[in-house]
């Protein structure tokens, strides 16, 4: 890789990076390529490690119309993604061996490394613990029941205590049921005027404060997954501001768009949590800034066009998030290029436990899981032409600065100048 | 501050300006005071047309009127499918009951199919707010929203004025002054009414002073930017209210934790006939209908003189005929005059 800067959570330098046989070989300005090695022009860009998304969901098995792990992997590639972990949400829900070893095995010859998170509870109805330890073995580091939040207190906390010794992360989508129930959007001003039932701000505060407060108990680590409230985010702070171990991460789409957004009625601006006020946009990127939010992650949740092309409170929640999340921060977030990607890659690479392959550092002797920014480059995201198999993206029509130009899967160049290679 | 807005804002489908120009129907904010007075104006000369032995003009002769309903509403379609044969308008009804909804169809596909069929507009009622938002996008007939889930219901609205136009001036063309200052007390479920949604924005829109009165479990989350003022004492807002317009309580809303009981919604909110003697002599009383008897209305406060529920009812029919008018007959035909005598 010729020409670009070198950025990864030790700073950033001018180098060519030489990779072979799937690792980093040297980091050097002014490397030499002997003849019949690929040279993958890097000028003007940032060379990072690759992106690390922590919540996208791939729809497989069960909603192969909507994705498959192997077209999600492909989009989360051309994000920049060398890692990407997939939620068990999926018909069947990944709850046991059999589905982790299915979806793992999808993901083997895919484009990016595709990890999954195992469901807390059996058929992610929030009854019965599923087997974490036996998913756990098979190197499952997080568990959720995304889509829902466990309900009942004391099945939380048995998870949790259970979990303790398994080295694993118990992952909350934050959502009272009952405070929540019949709500499709944010309750506040907008939610009043449209005449949609609103979940409120407290339907995921109240679920996040019992879990810290469960923390506290059996010291388990929680990842708080798609923070939306400010409130939320006070919650994680003061956690963390006792030690306790918890992270949290936020969505793109949660740092850029408000509730307003729904006064179009078009069901592509529903997604669980809502769209939140202004002042909650404006203290989630405040918990950016001073490291309450550990993580940006996608909540990538593609949905086929007729599903989006119902009523808004018939339609399914849930937004494309894969292709756009890292030129959406650059282009509406005032970050620097380096606290966006720990943001996106190496803290996210911790709490996921991919460390090991992800994240950099960018040295020799590392995996080569790595990607090219071009800070510069300018495009419009055109739905038709996004590699997700759905079109749902809330960020259609805009135009967007900073593109992924190259992503490297251990030493495989997966994405070359913004063309998928796998 | 956000002064209160309409949904489907930033759509191409509310058209501004006088009603005399715009596409749709959707949100009674579209249309503004000008917009409003010029409907009830044009409802004038259909009121009249409505009284005639033959009640039949034939201004939009030629022209296809669908009623796309999807939640039943039995009185709101035939009001409109009576404005429509009134005005010589060919009619189809379109019910999701008995359609291909059932089947699975999307809301997309129903509307582009009703569409290839050459109609000119399409009337919408859904259970589900801003559905005919989403109609006006995927057709290029004119869409009249005859009820959004709890949003908006304008034809409501606009009928409402020109009851309240009609009663206190006699007709509607001092409809401005009739509202001037006007104190409107709109009472109960106001969280969950598109008609409280739509007549809050006309009324306003007016010139009227409104007050909503309801417990503050039937109101809505947020009233930031809603031109309203709030009581939750009916018995102190009476007096005062030159008009009281209660809205229908679903009694649903008593499984919902959202009132104790119907008995204590009535004790504390219901126009009973003791509560019937703070009304001022010239008050108006109005509903929507269907009326519950005995819990939001006492059955003899109903029939009372002060009551104007059926009159609302006979103005739907002149005001859905001024709207179809308004939307459909070709821009050269809009003196009210030539088309009616046509």
């Amino acid at each position: 890789m010729r020409g670009g800067t070198v950025v990864d959570a030790g700073g950033s330098r001018r180098a060519d990076v030489g990779l072979s046989q799937g690792d980093v070989v040297a980091v050097q300005a002014g490397l030499d390529a002997g003849p019949g090695v690929t040279v993958l022009d890097a000028g003007g860009c940032v060379v990072a490690p690759g992106l690390v998304d922590l919540h996208a969901h791939l729809r497989q098995p069960g909603m192969e119309e909507a994705e498959t792990v192997e077209s999600g992997a492909r989009a989360a590639a051309l994000g920049g993604y060398t890692a990407v972990v997939a939620m068990p949400n999926t018909d069947p829900p990944i709850d046991g061996a059999a589905v982790v070893r299915e979806v793992l095995g999808l993901g083997a010859k895919s484009a990016c490394d595709v990890r999954v998170a195992g469901a807390i509870t059996v058929g992610r109805k929030g009854e019965q613990l599923a087997p974490l330890a036996e998913m756990a073995a098979l190197g499952v580091r997080l568990f959720t029941d995304d889509g829902h939040g466990v309900q009942d207190g004391r099945l939380m906390r048995r998870a949790m205590e259970y979990g303790s010794a398994l080295g694993v992360v118990l992952a909350q989508h934050c959502e009272d049921a009952s405070l929540a129930s019949g709500g499709h959007m944010h309750e506040g001003e907008w939610s009043s005027l449209l005449g949609i039932g609103g979940v409120p701000a407290e339907a995921e505060e109240l679920m996040l404060a019992r879990d810290v407060a469960l923390c506290r108990l059996t010291g388990c680590p929680v990842h708080f997954l798609h923070l939306s409230t400010a409130g939320s985010a006070a919650l994680v702070a003061a956690a963390k501001g006792q030690g306790l171990p918890v992270t949290a991460e936020v969505t793109p789409h949660h740092l850029t768009l408000t509730d307003a957004a729904v006064a179009s009625y078009d069901p592509v601006y529903k997604v669980n949590p809502p769209l939140r006020a202004q002042a909650d946009v404006d203290a989630l990127r405040r918990g950016l800034s001073d490291g309450t939010i550990d993580a940006v992650a996608t909540d990538h949740a593609p949905h086929p066009q007729e599903a989006k092309e119902a009523a808004f409170d018939e339609a399914p929640p849930g937004m494309l998030g894969l292709e756009t999340a890292l030129a959406v921060l650059l282009t509406d977030l005032d970050l620097p290029v380096e606290r966006l990607l720990a943001l996106m890659s190496w803290q996210p690479a911790r709490i996921a436990g991919v460390s090991g392959a992800h994240g950099g550092p960018i040295v020799p002797g590392r995996p080569a899981n790595l990607c090219v920014i071009d800070p510069a480059a300018s495009w419009v995201v055109e739905p038709g032409r996004l590699a997700s198999r759905s079109r749902n993206t809330p960020f259609a029509g805009r135009r967007l600065t900073g593109r992924v130009r190259h992503t490297v899967l251990f030493g495989e160049p997966v994405v070359v100048d913004g063309q998928a290679q796998r | 501050m956000r002064t209160m807005a309409r949904g489907g804002q930033g759509t191409e489908a509310g058209e501004e300006g006088a009603a005399g120009s715009f596409r749709h129907l959707l949100s009674v904010a579209d249309l503004g005071a000008d917009g409003i007075a010029e409907v009830l104006r044009v409802t004038d000369s259909f009121v009249e047309v409505s009284e005639r032995a033959i009640p039949r003009v034939p201004a939009l002769r030629g022209k296809t009127v669908v009623s796309l309903f999807f939640e039943d509403s039995t009185r709101t379609r035939l009001s409109f499918e009576t404005a429509a044969k009134r005005l010589s308008a060919d009619t189809m009804t379109f019910s999701a009951s008995t359609s291909s909804v059932k089947k699975g169809e999307s809301l997309r596909d129903t509307v582009e199919t009703i569409t290839a069929m050459g109609i000119d507009a399409i009337v919408v009622r859904h259970g589900s707010a801003g559905v005919p938002w989403q109609v006006a996008r995927w057709t290029d007939a004119a869409v009249i929203n005859a009820g959004d889930g709890w949003h908006e219901h304008p034809t409501q609205a606009l009928l409402d004025c020109y009851t309240i136009g009609q009663a206190r001036a006699g007709a509607a063309s001092d409809v401005e002054k009739v509202f001037a200052g006007l104190r409107v007390a709109i009472v109960g479920d106001v969280a969950h009414s598109r008609v409280a949604r739509s007549n809050v924005l006309a009324f306003a829109a007016l010139g009227a002073e409104v007050t909503l009165v309801a417990p503050p479990t039937l109101l809505p989350p947020s009233l930031a930017g809603w031109p309203v003022t709030v009581s939750h004492d009916l018995d102190a807002v009476l007096p005062g209210a030159e008009v009281v317009y209660l809205l229908r309580i679903q009694r649903e809303r008593a499984s919902e934790a959202l009132l104790p009981s119907l008995r204590e919604y009535t004790a504390g909110y219901g126009l009973t006939r003791d509560r019937s003697r703070l009304l001022r002599p010239d008050a108006l009383v109005m509903h929507p209908g269907p009326m519950n008897r005995g819990v939001e209305i006492a059955a003899e406060v109903a029939d009372l003189p002060c009551s104007v529920v059926t009159r609302q009812v006979a103005n739907g029919v002149a005001v859905r005929m001024a709207v179809l008018f308004l939307l459909l007959s070709h821009p050269a035909q809009l003196e009210p005059g030539v088309a009616v005598d046509g």
